[in-house]
């Protein structure tokens, strides 16, 4: 049997839909079957909640009097450059920006205390942030500086807008070397001294619909605690990446760019991190509802983490040097276990996902749809999937010659 | 009764080359865990410990440092979590050489066991949201 996402929308509409999470519906399916359950259920809710790098905002602050026109100036917020390269008052700010004068890793390993992920928190929370900006001065807009609180209420818009959320799957970080080396996933101990993984696993959204059956373009989702859209697949999506005999993959593969109203959203489930020795972040929450339009797609969302495997890779060499080697392979249920083995040693793991906060954000989502405020949408378009042409290719590295130099 | 504190020993110059910790084991049956230490020969030096034993073995054993002329503190540094900070990621985990940290296997959010801390500090920075905080 299967069920249209028009179909589902009624449902919900009427207050009949069931949905669950995508842990819940592992226990389900176990004693239900995939038949009985994909005839009952109309919605898994996915989440997760981790470090996500490629995240950032854009806001537009209104014309002062005079005006000024911020482009190919230099603006601050609370210290962060931001980037003003569109038109007069338009200001887009990533994630990973750090003031000028923040030592970054002279002093190693560098503290990283605050950056554009924490700037983007303290926006979301409401709080003032100061804008500094010098500017040139036009005919047109004649002011050359401006220092102003700034505050979310008083924006005209303020967007979310990332280049790439939510990775299908990840790396497994660990260090060979025999010293401590502090990474974008956590500080890593010598000589195999730990692992480090960042991956929801069997809640993770693109984990339970691994071939993209559902989630494409357009699809309505939980972002930051209000409610964002898929705009367009992320950067490095690589569909083609190794999978399991289910089809999950067994390393990075899919992305997503996001969009949504900031206004919206709030602190809880956008956090600024700082990663020791490495830089700042933003830890975003995101949660995307899979329709169960049929017994495949069930299928998919009652994958468990001793179904999901993904690669130990060596962060003091393979990473930085771009190298493909890895380690070996192991199962998120590993991973959750707090201890892997790996090459006859055992290894203790730690995660930068927090599984807890994904579940959270799952059931939030849950909330919504049972209440019937969040309605599902159909994708406008597909991303592009298995077999395409979509591909993660290294740089093409042509080295400059400069023989004019006058 | 069994007691353990976490305390700091200040060795005057004069007593720096005392084997006292071996009397502490010795006479009066203390256990001991160096959290930290600095000895430099010839000049003052510091040790902080986590000491433990029964209690009357306990009081003899710190009557005995105070007469030799060692200065005792409590140990005032205390690591504490802001829980509206934590996120419940884990990262901690692998970081404590103590094992402060565990995950609670049905609700995977991670508890932090004080009684286990050492105030080492090395979550401190670690911490992606910053939630392990250093208290005097």
């Amino acid at each position: 049997m299967s069920k249209t996402i028009e179909e589902i929308n009624s449902k919900i509409k009427s207050g009949k839909a069931v949905v669950v999470n995508a842990e819940e519906i592992i226990d389900i399916v176990r004693q239900q079957g995939i038949s009985q359950a994909a005839n009952e259920i109309d919605v898994v809710t996915t989440g997760t909640f981790a470090p996500m790098c490629s995240s950032g905002i854009y806001f537009n602050i209104g014309h002062s009097k005079p005006r000024i026109k911020l482009e190919a100036g230099k603006t601050l917020i609370n210290d962060v450059p931001a980037y003003t390269g569109f038109a007069a008052t338009d200001i887009m700010l990533g994630a990973t920006a750090l003031p000028d004068d923040d030592p970054r890793n002279k002093i190693y390993p560098g503290d990283f205390n605050y950056g554009g992920g924490h700037v983007i928190e303290d926006l979301v929370s409401g709080k003032d942030v100061s804008l500094s900006a010098t500017a040139y001065g036009t005919d047109c807009y004649p002011r050359k500086k401006l220092e102003t609180w700034i505050n979310i209420h008083d924006l005209n818009e303020a967007v979310f807008f990332s280049l790439r959320n939510c990775y299908q799957n990840y790396n497994v970080a660990t260090n060979t070397s025999d010293k401590t080396i502090y990474t974008y996933l956590g500080v890593l101990k010598p000589r195999l001294g730990n692992v480090t993984y960042c991956s929801a696993g069997q809640v993770s959204p693109l984990l339970n619909d691994p071939y993209y059956k559902t989630i494409g373009i357009g699809t309505k989702l939980f972002l930051g605690g209000g409610a964002g859209y898929i705009s367009w697949h992320g950067t490095q999506h690589s569909p083609n990446a190794l999978r399991t005999e289910n089809g999950v993959p067994k390393r990075g593969a899919g992305t997503l760019s996001l969009i949504g109203d900031l206004k919206q959203m709030n602190a809880r489930w956008l956090r600024g991190v700082s990663m020791q020795g490495y830089g700042v972040s933003l830890d975003v929450g995101i949660g995307i509802p899979i329709p169960i339009l049929n017994e495949e797609i069930l299928e998919y969302t009652a994958v468990t983490d001793e179904d999901i495997f993904s690669a130990v890779v060596d962060y003091s060499k393979a990473y930085p040097h771009n190298l493909p080697d890895i380690l070996g392979e192991v199962s998120y249920a590993q991973l959750k276990s707090g201890t892997i083995q790996l090459g006859g040693k055992s290894i203790p793991s730690a995660s930068l996902s927090s599984y807890s906060r994904a579940l959270e954000i799952s059931n939030i989502l849950k909330e919504w749809i049972i209440s019937g405020k969040f309605l599902l949408t159909e994708p406008v378009a597909s991303l592009p999937g298995a077999g395409s042409s979509q591909s993660t290719k290294p740089l093409n590295y042509r080295p400059v010659e400069r023989n004019n130099c006058y | 009764m069994n007691v353990s504190r976490k305390i700091v020993l200040h060795f005057p110059a004069r007593l720096v080359e005392e084997a006292i910790a071996y009397r502490l084991v010795k006479e009066y049956n203390l256990r001991f865990n160096i959290l930290k230490a600095s000895i430099i020969p010839d000049s003052e030096g510091f040790v902080v410990l986590e000491l433990s034993g029964d209690q009357e073995d306990y009081d003899r054993g710190i009557h005995f440092l105070t007469k030799t002329g060692v200065k005792i503190e409590a140990l005032s540094q205390n690591v504490v979590r802001n829980e509206d900070k934590c996120t419940h990621c884990g990262a901690c985990l692998t970081i404590c050489p103590t094992g402060a940290f565990e995950v609670e296997s049905k609700s995977r959010k991670v508890l932090f066991i004080h009684d286990r801390c050492i105030a080492c500090s090395n979550c401190i920075k670690a911490c992606p949201p910053r939630a392990m905080e250093l208290h005097f």
